[in-house]
């Protein structure tokens, strides 16, 4: 299925990507093209078939609910481009 | 001598012909030589030459084991400790890794010494290297053509010689197309078998870490250290891992190689069929016996993978909102706008591409249609590998379609660059080791890789027979000219 710039705009909306009029156009041509490779796909009946999401077709191992890491608050917080009194900044959510 | 297994610099340490330090500032020094190839994007001689000090201290007692003292690089997606950890992006330029990956802290541990950080494709997305925020990386057997991908400054450093031996990482075939590419020994072990933690997400049901080595001898060596269950990754397998050494000299007597049809069509370079047919033919000679086989649905293994793995994409590099780490925008007016322009800056253009097609697969009204889609598509695939390793043992083909092309000539066409991972990919929709070795050299004096594709945690015949392969071959031995020691 060929994308249009409007669903480009609208995935990069999604993606919480900005992307410029130019921008869109030249993501439209590309999805598109891939897009095309990938519904070769269909041409495969796969009704009888089960998904397979992932290599390992069996349940994770847990570990024991037990506290094993120390506090790192500030050799993390120390990488953040924003930070006061332990707590990450952003612009301001509510009015 | 160019040439200098992991085995015999080993023994040079452990008889003092050589100490950590001078090894280290050898390979330094040629990083530094040769930085036209721009195969690191960090070198920090500093942080080398105090590990290679504590290595040479652990020299001195009984205690230090094999690789004590040898030299590595590191693929810039491993988290190193006090090192920028870049992933080759832009979003995480200014990104010092507070945790070692365990990967780099179990080769710390074995006493192992980090060289720098090797450039790569962005976030691993590409197959030429061409994707990285720090430029792209040259091929040293031709410097016009490109290195392969994603772990592209893995490969060059050690067709170079610039590092020993190096990690890689593999989605969808990048430490084996790399090393096809680059006339290295290039292993991508099984899923779950070397742990994921620090090795920053591309796709995670699909990305594995593995090596870049100059022979099967040397990437087992060092892939029996980094092998083995992480707690802290929760799908890595508590399994034991099988002595890899002592399993090299095996006897191939008897092994069934499948030729898998699918693998041997058209589309392939006819100095790649040939060098194939030849490379078959010595594995003949060691006692293999082919056996003609068929991946019925591997042709479809690109449009799969090109699905689930941008999915799995879109959903990891959602963590990059320039709110905890990495970069952020200088200007914005709210919350939206600071991800939106945080990202938009920080991605470039292929990562932004496979997130909005990884956002395309998986919105209402598409779901179904691919991302199941491409699951189903996943277990025929897998399945198809299943059928497959009840008439063979070890499945053999070409890495590569074509050798390694020259540098811009498939960068604006997404297409045509997915498709070097053909043969590559549908091991890791399967979980599949793999591992890719030196056959040959095309016309143009290119190297050629012979991919073997083994059982779930059977990467001890991999070895095996790339090792057997290896003793009667010496394609692994040539070495690109000018770069001599």
């Amino acid at each position: 299925m060929a994308v249009d710039e409007s669903t480009v705009r609208y995935i990069a909306g999604l993606s919480r990507l900005a992307i410029s009029n130019h921008e869109a156009v030249h993501y439209a041509a590309s999805l598109s093209r891939i897009l095309k490779l990938v519904e070769q796909m269909h041409a495969v009946d796969t009704r009888q078939v089960e998904p397979l999401a992932h290599p390992q077709d069996s349940p994770l191992t847990l570990r024991d609910d037990q506290v094993t890491e120390t506090d790192h608050r500030d050799t993390f917080m120390a990488l953040a481009p924003a930070t006061e009194d332990g707590l990450y900044l952003v612009p301001k959510v509510i009015e | 001598m160019n040439n200098f297994s992991l085995h015999s610099l080993s023994t040079a340490l452990h008889h003092k012909t050589v100490s950590a330090v001078e090894l280290a500032q050898i390979f330094l020094a040629r990083i530094e030589q040769f930085s036209r190839l721009n195969a690191f994007i960090t070198v920090d001689s500093k942080f080398t030459l105090a590990q290679a000090q504590a290595a040479d201290q652990l020299l001195q007692q009984t205690d230090s084991g094999p690789l004590t003292g040898i030299p590595l690089a590191h693929k810039d997606i491993f988290c190193s400790k006090g090192l920028l950890t870049s992933c080759g992006s832009k979003i995480l330029s200014n990104f010092i890794a507070p945790y070692n990956a365990t990967v780099v802290e179990r080769l710390n541990n074995a006493g192992m010494v980090t060289l720098g950080k090797t450039n790569m494709d962005e976030f691993a997305m590409g197959s030429s290297n061409e994707s990285s925020w720090y430029g792209p990386v040259h091929n040293p057997w031709n410097e016009n053509c490109v290195p392969g991908g994603s772990s592209g400054g893995s490969a060059a450093a050690v067709a170079a010689r610039l590092a020993p031996i190096a990690t890689g990482t593999d989605t969808g075939g990048s430490i084996r197309q790399p090393a096809a590419f680059c006339g290295l020994t290039g292993i991508k072990p099984s899923y779950g078998r070397v742990s994921r933690y620090g090795m920053i997400a591309f796709a995670s049901s699909l990305d594995q870490g593995g090596v870049l080595a100059q022979s099967a001898r040397d990437a087992a060596m060092l892939l029996q250290t980094m092998s083995g269950h992480d707690p802290k990754d929760s799908t890595s397998v508590d399994r034991p891992v099988p002595d890899f050494m002592a399993q090299l000299e095996h006897s191939l007597a008897g092994k069934r190689i499948g030729l898998p049809k699918e693998f041997f069509g058209e589309g392939i370079d006819s100095d790649v069929a040939k060098t194939i047919e030849q490379a078959v033919a010595v594995l003949k000679s060691l006692g293999a016996i082919p056996v003609e086989i068929s991946l019925t649905n591997s042709p479809l293994s690109i449009p799969c993978y090109y699905v689930i793995a941008p999915a799995e994409a879109s959903s990891n590099l959602s963590r990059f909102d320039g709110v905890r780490y990495g970069h952020r925008a200088a200007q914005y007016h709210d919350l939206i706008e600071m991800y939106e322009r945080s990202r938009s800056e920080g991605f470039g253009e292929e990562v932004k591409r496979r997130i909005m097609i990884g956002s395309y697969v998986l919105s209402s009204g598409y779901y179904d249609a691919y991302y199941i889609k491409a699951q189903k598509l996943r277990r025929l695939i897998a399945d198809d590998f299943q059928q497959a390793f009840k008439a063979c043992d070890v499945i053999v083909g070409p890495t590569t379609p074509s050798t390694a092309f020259q540098l811009n000539a498939k960068a604006g066409d997404p297409v045509a660059m997915y498709l070097n991972d053909i043969f590559t990919c549908s091991a890791n929709l399967a979980g599949l080791p793999g591992i890719s070795l030196p056959a040959g050299f095309d016309q143009k004096g290119m190297p050629i890789g012979l991919q073997l594709i083994g059982r779930y945690f059977d990467e001890s015949s991999l070895l095996n027979m790339a090792h057997r392969y290896q003793q009667q071959t010496n394609w692994h031995q040539y070495f690109p000219k000018g770069y001599q020691f």
